[in-house]
């Protein structure tokens, strides 16, 4: 007997399961999504809000996107564009994808972007949105639920604008995106620039800067310190009895960094399509349901991957659950016929959102959390500058 | 350009200077006695930085965090020493190199997996919370005062340590020919330990420090580990004194250059050509500095005699 059960066990059962499996598998199609985000390295809490967000829609889904079973990859792209190709490959080829989603930053994406849409699969990132692929080189097969990189930064040069403000102090550290926000804050802030000043990438004591501002004496200052270095001007900023000057930031003061810049951060202003106050009833379940599961504040990297996994969803089902359907996928992925965390929410002709956009404001919720909360709206229906260079047909 | 922002920006240079020393101390020790590349005295003051973070958040005090920091990170000095470096003294620099970067890989992880991804911050103690104007519009943290006091007074004791105590005369014995202070009957091999201690205290002790006013994360040493190294090829390896004079004048090279360079340029060019020009220059200034006085002097300014 036992003889028996020892034989019978192993040959029979994964028989039997394989039996099973492809029985359900010929009556319906599977879906597969590959995550690709930052999870290690400094910058992790993004990736790791996104990917938060991402399971969470679809574990409410009960664990279906469009009514299809969906099993989701994760991968960490370690913030290196030669080390996302290669495991985006590794997505595409290997574990066949039908979705990638990611990345969170610019420049793995300007790596992973032909990859993916020269494959089967469609790419969605749910935060990075570089001007580029939102212009003459956008394709049918990439869409972005976040923004176009420029717009945080332009809701702060507006704002500037209409406040009055005369002389504005820019600082952001010496890269690509810092220099691209620069340009970003005076697209539509036309008063005088102080000074343009840009530190070296990763700098985390900014005395020296602040002494320079302190002797500028400007009316605001504007800033992009995404991470650590936000953390650190942010603090130092305000131990240097600087709060006075209005603190105008894009990714610096959010969900990811009031955790460690506590009160410090209190009162500083940001820009953005979302905040965890969003006054409508899908936005206010999602925050519960975050914090039950994840036991923080969600920030808007969770809310847009939340969206892109409802996307997904839509899409779907507006294809009738067939996957194999890229047509029907894509014009499904095109309507976006989802109720967006954001509440107004269309996909524009380049696949880059057409939505909102807020002034933020950090504060302190009655529970003791930090958060960030909507104070103005600072566009209505906006469309990224570049999406009139994209040939695509709507 | 005014007086006023000069004096701060002196102060600020002052402040990073000091820092520097406090981590190129243990590290041109290192160097200097051991012969020995250890590209992990970065993530050492890292450590330093969150066991203070850690104990202060438990205690509710920053000095008595402070207090549980530096023995802590004496005894993971310590740990390591045992564990990892001891077996790599008699090996070649590279495999020193690629050991002690491998350490670095290892910790920056690890502390990730103890402390989470997210940088943790520390609450400046009350006591030294307050702020002196020193121009219009300008707080300057007492707190930063406190750093610049206690690094000088480091910088003192171990300048005391070094040239009037008999484990100060080993040291520098062991900076000019260690194996003819071993073959004089010395205990070289705990002579090593102790220096090792103390310099991965040293950087613990900076890192503790700094944690009030940076954000305590994963890979927070790796920058300044460059700069430490500039430090101590600039003041000579092995030298203490070296070390000290060396940060001082690569913490004011650099946050004076990159303050007032841009502006200085100006008088010479047109302002936005100026703007240009110094946004290059500036982080190269310490490296040109480095250049510049290795050309003159090729072993540092002080040199151990050999």
């Amino acid at each position: 007997m036992r003889l028996t059960t020892k034989f019978v066990l192993p040959v029979v059962l994964p028989v039997l399961a394989l039996a099973l499996s492809s029985g359900f598998a010929a009556a319906q199609e599977k879906l597969k999504v590959g995550i690709m985000v930052t999870l290690s390295g400094p910058s992790a809490v993004l990736g790791q809000q996104a990917r938060d967000g991402f399971q969470l829609a679809v574990k409410q889904l009960g664990g279906k996107l469009g009514g299809l079973d969906t099993e989701v990859v994760v991968v960490d792209d370690e913030l290196k564009p030669d080390v996302a190709v290669t495991k985006v490959r590794g997505l595409i080829d290997r574990d066949q994808v039908n979705f990638v989603v990611g990345p969170i930053f610019s420049n793995v994406l300007q790596a992973i972007h032909k990859p993916v849409i020269d494959s089967n699969a469609f790419l969605i990132s749910p935060n990075a949105g570089t001007s580029n692929f939102a212009g003459a080189q956008c394709s049918p097969n990439f869409f972005v639920t976040s923004y176009q990189n420029d717009q945080n930064h332009e809701v702060l040069g507006k704002y500037a604008q209409d406040k009055g403000f005369k002389r504005v102090f820019l600082m952001t550290p010496n890269y690509q995106a810092g220099r691209d926000s620069m340009a970003g804050f005076k697209r539509h802030f036309k008063g005088e620039v102080v000074a343009e000043l840009y530190t070296p990438l990763g700098q985390l004591d900014f005395s020296a800067e602040l002494a320079q501002i302190a002797a500028a004496k400007p009316d605001a200052l504007f800033t992009f310190m995404p991470g650590g270095m936000g953390v650190n001007l942010v603090r130092q900023y305000r131990q240097a009895g600087l709060a006075s000057t209005p603190f105008l930031s894009a990714f610096t003061v959010d969900e990811s960094t009031l955790p460690a810049q506590q009160d410090a951060a209190l009162g500083f202003f940001g820009g953005a399509n979302w905040a965890p106050n969003m006054d409508n009833p899908q936005s206010k379940a999602f925050v519960a349901a975050y914090e039950a599961a994840y036991n923080s504040v969600p920030g808007t990297y969770a809310m847009q991957a939340y969206d892109a996994a409802l996307m997904i969803d839509a899409a779907i089902k507006s294809a009738g659950g067939k996957v194999s359907d890229r047509n029907a996928v894509r014009s499904g992925l095109r309507k976006a016929d989802f109720k967006s965390l954001r509440g107004d929410f269309k996909i524009g002709v380049n696949g880059y959102p057409i939505q909102d956009f807020y002034l933020v404001q950090a504060a302190r919720r009655a529970d003791g959390k930090l958060q960030t909360e909507i104070r103005e709206k600072i566009f209505d229906d906006y469309v990224d500058v570049y999406a009139k260079d994209c040939k695509l047909a709507g | 350009m005014s007086f006023t922002l000069l004096a701060v920006q002196t102060l600020n240079g002052l402040q990073l200077g000091v820092l520097l020393f406090l981590i190129a101390a243990g590290l041109t020790l290192v160097f200097g006695v051991m012969d020995f590349i250890n590209l992990a005295h970065g993530v050492q003051y890292m450590v330093g930085a969150y066991l203070a973070a850690m104990f202060s958040t438990l205690t509710g005090n920053f000095f008595l965090g402070l207090m549980l920091a530096l023995p802590t990170a004496l005894a993971f000095g310590w740990f390591l020493e045992i564990l990892i470096f001891r077996h790599l003294y008699g090996r070649d620099h590279l495999d020193q190199v690629l050991a002690t970067f491998g350490i670095i890989l290892f910790l920056n992880q690890a502390v990730k997996v103890v402390w989470g991804a997210a940088p943790l911050s520390v609450e400046i103690p009350q006591i030294l919370s307050g702020s002196i104007r020193l121009m219009d519009g300008l707080l300057y943290p007492v707190y930063r005062l406190a750093i610049i006091g206690s690094g000088l007074a480091v910088a003192v004791l171990l300048g005391v340590l070094v040239s009037r105590t008999r484990i100060g005369m080993l040291v520098r014995a062991g900076a000019a020919n260690a194996s003819m202070v071993s073959a004089l009957g010395v205990d070289i091999g705990r002579l090593f330990m102790i220096v090792f201690g103390f310099g991965a205290m040293l950087a613990g002790f900076a890192g503790a420090m700094v944690a009030p006013i940076l954000s305590v994360e994963p890979g927070m040493g790796d920058n300044l580990l460059i700069l430490t190294f500039v430090v101590i090829v600039i003041g000579g390896i092995g030298s203490i004194r070296g070390a000290f004079v060396a940060a001082i004048m690569v913490g004011l090279v650099d946050t004076l250059g990159r303050s007032f360079g841009p502006v200085l340029l100006r008088a010479v060019m047109d302002p936005s050509a100026a703007a240009q020009t110094g946004r290059a220059l500036a982080p190269m200034l310490i490296y040109i500095l480095m250049a510049a006085i290795l050309f003159f002097r090729p072993a540092g300014l002080f040199p151990a005699k050999r």
